[in-house]
């Protein structure tokens, strides 16, 4: 297959040219740092932004999904300002300390979710050459890293020391470890078919095709399994029973206010956006462009849509999914949590994993 | 074949029949005990089912407690009084919740009311003030400066009293254990998403399963039935709608009823029409609300607003022709406040057209998805025994089996002239007690159609003195509310005021049910379940 739209995308030459630039007037050290720097503000700036345009995502689509509105009235028509007008109000709230809890643990706690979510949300592949992280075992790292977040859940329940939030705590300890699993398995299962653990790797390997249309029937699954757990990782109904509203008042961060529990709400939303980007990746070709063997035409007309677009669009596609589901279902008990995921979810990725890698090595896939 | 009043007469022959309005059979305190046992399990008309027991102040030093009786089977009823026995320790009485266990709720009602102390009662604890309480308020010589603003915090003792009476006439006390001191006690309330307004319910779990429930109650507590003895009866009226809310109409037909038959007072088929329509449209708005309720204690937010969708077309229909939309102050003694609006009629039909046809996206969102038939199905199960012996009335009740619908057994309005089903299913669970309101508001919907059309001409309400003096003696009078049964307990001595007013509760023993239907099952579960038993605090508290 014709692969020269690759280079159309790179944003590669773009970057080794400023670096290059800089390199001219100070030490490469100096400029190393610079750029770090900037890409760290960066990165930090689109975490926010993309929580608001998230949160009022959400707003609008639970919204029509209620028969109702949704927010319309700050910020004129749509009600644009809802969500900058509800930061600000959370920033001017006072952050309450509990007498007898655990102080350094309790304050310690949302400071380990949301590090958990910017780590993971920097290994986002945004384009070609603007992978941020993009280390060798790139998904093993995301996946590493985005398990500290539950050390914080945990943490925030059992420091607060209230037994609504250590009921909390423990749910949601043992639900996202077990679906951790699966989740895991179904990333392994990818991994075997595109042959790297690198996610810049997945990606170009999806240059011929997406892995959902590769692994014949297989990734479809892997897919769907994935979306499950990852919503479960994700902490969002059906899932939610961590916070479980109408039985622990707010799980885990009942005791939290002000920007502490922020945090929570902040990364909750994120950990949506990066269970999608990396659905996006594995599963949906990241930043490629659908292509339709055959349709030299279509395809040359999707070669210019940037791959940034690509990568947002199929991302906020996957995020309308689960919020789709969120929307729909009413909240499982803990014990068909567990069941679901140890009775049905796991073997099922164990054997699709083990399908693939026969497919694989028979050179059954695409 | 004999009358109850006679078998009451053979087991005890100083039993006295008193009718001043209701019959009433009065028996001896320390027959009492027998007499329910043998009425409990007599072979012809067991009187299984205990309606309400209610403490009056008799006003000359005695205490009386009335029993209201009737049988699951036949449907007959019966009223007992005994006076407690009255000496240094107090009126005392036996207790009869080993007969009926709706009795141990009840009975800590009047205790806490009236301080009769019911004597082989396990859990002798206030039930709606103050552990600290001084005094005990429905009594007529309470006085009412004895309790000033306390605003020390209240500490829930973990043990409670039993009076055990000796052979020799004294008393003995015994400690009975609540919570053990290692329990995982949580309290759920009275601020919770999910208790449906302010009721406490401390509950121990072993891990996420629910060991024991013990509700608190009375921070809604009005003192509604203290008020109502100082005002008039048709100022009485406005209590009700404050009682159970989502019941309103009902409520106040219930009370609007007892005073009419009180007085000889006789209301045209007009005003019949009206309240019948009312009733079952409040009822259609209840069940809306309980659907919206329960998928919101599961997590599902969509059919929240379904629920509340199709409620607001009743409460404009109500508000056209009550002026409110949740207390609406509608009935009245020997009629309606007002007659109904020029468009009612044509908005009632459309509207149960809309419900008919609309009613398939409930189902389509919540009873068929996979998740609420698994969080709902074989949960929470109440047997039909229990349900009976507990007085959990209406659609918990029906969902165990027992038909208990009062307007089919005892119609009142109109129920005797229109055709309904009487929605029973047998399991007992969560799931049932779903389909049950479910299933009634199609039914109510039937109701509806065969009356709107033939609402005959009259007037909207007779012609009532604004002081009314009913002649002295006992009054009841039930409807079946949204949730159960709903009855009224009035004695008058002839004043313009009752003497005693008392509201059976249809909530109180459901949530006394709380304990008995949880045990064992998640605490997810337990939100779940109080969803389905549909109380409303309010009227729990009074």
């Amino acid at each position: 297959m014709e692969q020269s739209f690759l280079d159309y995308y790179s944003l590669e030459p773009l970057t080794r040219w400023i670096h290059d630039a800089l390199c001219g007037v100070m030490s490469e050290d100096w400029a190393v740092f610079l750029e770090s720097l900037v890409i760290g503000v960066a990165i930090l700036l689109a975490y926010a932004v993309l929580a608001v345009v998230l949160i009022y995502m959400e707003r609008r689509v639970c919204g029509a999904f209620q028969c109702r509105i949704g927010p319309n009235r700050v910020g004129g028509k749509g009600g644009l300002l809802q969500v900058p007008a509800d930061v600000l109000k959370i920033l001017t709230k006072e952050i309450i300390r509990l007498k007898n809890s655990d102080h350094v643990l309790y304050e310690l706690a949302p400071y380990l979710v949301i590090l958990a979510s910017v780590l993971s949300f920097s290994c986002l592949p945004w384009n070609k050459g603007m992978a941020v992280i993009d280390l060798e075992v790139g998904v093993f790292f995301v996946l590493a890293a985005s398990s500290i977040g539950i050390l914080g859940i945990l943490l925030a329940g059992w420091s607060s020391n209230s037994k609504y939030t250590a009921i909390g705590a423990v749910r949601s300890g043992a639900m996202l470890v077990s679906y951790e699993l699966s989740l895991g398995i179904c990333v392994l299962t990818v991994v075997i078919l595109s042959g790297t653990m690198s996610i810049s790797g997945i990606v170009e390997s999806q240059a011929d095709g997406w892995n959902i249309f590769k692994g014949h029937i297989v990734t479809l699954i892997a897919f769907v399994v994935y979306l499950i757990s990852g919503n479960a990782e994700a902490n969002r109904g059906p899932f939610d029973l961590a916070e479980a509203e109408q039985e622990l008042t707010a799980g885990y961060h009942t005791e939290y206010s002000g920007m502490h529990f922020g945090f929570f709400y902040l990364a909750e939303y994120l950990n949506l956006f990066i269970t999608s980007g990396i659905a996006t990746t594995l599963f949906l070709g990241g930043w490629m462009p659908l292509h339709v063997a055959g349709l030299d035409g279509f395809n040359a007309v999707m070669d210019y849509i940037p791959g940034i677009v690509w990568f947002l669009g199929k991302t906020f596609f996957v995020v309308f999914l689960l919020m789709w589901i969120r929307w729909t279902y009413p909240r499982l008990r803990i014990d068909q949590v567990l069941n679901l995921e140890w009775k049905y979810l796991m073997p099922l990725s164990l054997l699709l994993m083990l399908v693939m890698a026969v497919l694989k090595t028979c050179g059954l896939v695409f | 074949m004999m009358t109850t009043e006679e078998k009451i007469k053979e087991w005890c022959p100083q039993a006295e029949t008193e009718t001043a309005g209701e019959t009433v059979v009065r028996v001896p305190a320390d027959k009492l005990e027998d007499v329910c046992r043998r009425l409990h399990d007599d072979a012809d008309e067991p009187m299984d089912y205990m309606r309400d027991l209610v403490g009056v102040d008799q006003g000359d030093g005695r205490y009386s407690v009335y029993y209201q009786l009737e049988s699951t089977r036949t449907h007959g009823r019966v009223m007992l009084c005994s006076d407690a026995a009255t000496g240094e320790e107090g009126p005392l009485l036996p207790s009869v919740c080993q007969v009926w266990k709706t009795a141990e709720i009840k009975e800590r009602e009047a205790y806490d009311f009236f301080g009769i102390r019911f004597t082989g009662h396990p859990d002798m604890r206030r039930l709606f003030l103050r552990e600290d309480w001084k005094g005990y308020p429905l009594r007529k010589d309470y006085d009412m400066d004895s309790n000033p603003l306390n605003m020390e915090n209240e500490v829930n003792a973990d043990v409670t009293e039993e009076f055990r009476l000796l052979p020799d006439g004294t008393l003995e006390r015994r400690e009975n254990v609540v919570f053990n001191p290692d329990d995982f006690v949580v309290n759920i309330g009275p601020q919770h998403p999910s208790t449906h307004g302010a009721l406490r319910m401390r509950t121990s779990l072993e891990g996420e399963t629910v060991k024991h429930i013990d509700p608190v109650l009375g921070y809604i507590h009005r003192g509604i039935e203290k008020l109502s003895e100082s005002l008039t009866y048709p100022q009485t009226l406005a209590f009700t709608d404050r009682l159970d809310y989502l019941s309103a109409h009902q409520n106040r037909h219930a009370l609007c009823m007892c005073i009419e038959r009180a007085a000889g007072i006789e209301v045209t088929d007009r005003v019949q029409y009206i309240r019948t329509i009312m009733d079952e449209l409040q009822r259609i708005a209840s069940h809306l609300l309980f659907y919206s309720c329960l998928v919101m204690d599961m997590g599902a937010l969509t059919p929240f607003f379904y629920g509340f969708r199709e409620r607001e077309m009743i409460l404009d229909i109500f508000e056209e022709t009550t002026g409110g939309r949740l207390i609406q102050n509608y009935n009245m003694i020997g009629g309606v406040q007002a007659d109904i609006h020029p468009t009612f009629v044509q908005k009632v039909k459309e509207f149960t057209k809309h419900m008919r046809e609309i009613i398939h996206e409930y189902h389509d969102i919540f009873t068929g998805s996979v998740i609420a038939r698994n969080r709902l199905k074989q949960m929470g199960l109440l047997s039909r025994e229990d349900a009976i012996s507990l007085g959990a009335t209406g659609g918990t009740g029906r969902a165990s089996g027992w038909a208990n619908d009062v307007r089919k057994h005892h119609p009142y309005g109109l129920y005797d002239k229109v055709d309904f089903k009487e929605i029973v299913y047998t399991h007992g669970d969560s799931w049932d007690r779903y389909m049950v309101r479910m299933d009634e508001i199609l039914e109510s919907c039937a109701i509806i159609d065969q009356l709107i059309d033939n609402i005959p001409a009259g007037d909207f309400r007779v012609k009532v003195k604004p002081i009314l003096k009913l002649p002295e003696g006992v009054f009841t009078a039930s409807v079946e509310s949204s949730r159960g049964e709903f009855g009224v307990f009035l004695v008058s001595r002839g004043d313009k005021s009752p003497y005693r007013l008392h509201f059976r509760s249809t909530g109180l023993p459901l949530v006394h049910a709380m304990d008995t239907v949880c045990r064992g099952n998640k605490i997810a579960d337990l939100i779940a379940i109080g969803g389905t038993l549909d109380f409303v605090i309010p009227d729990i508290d009074r």
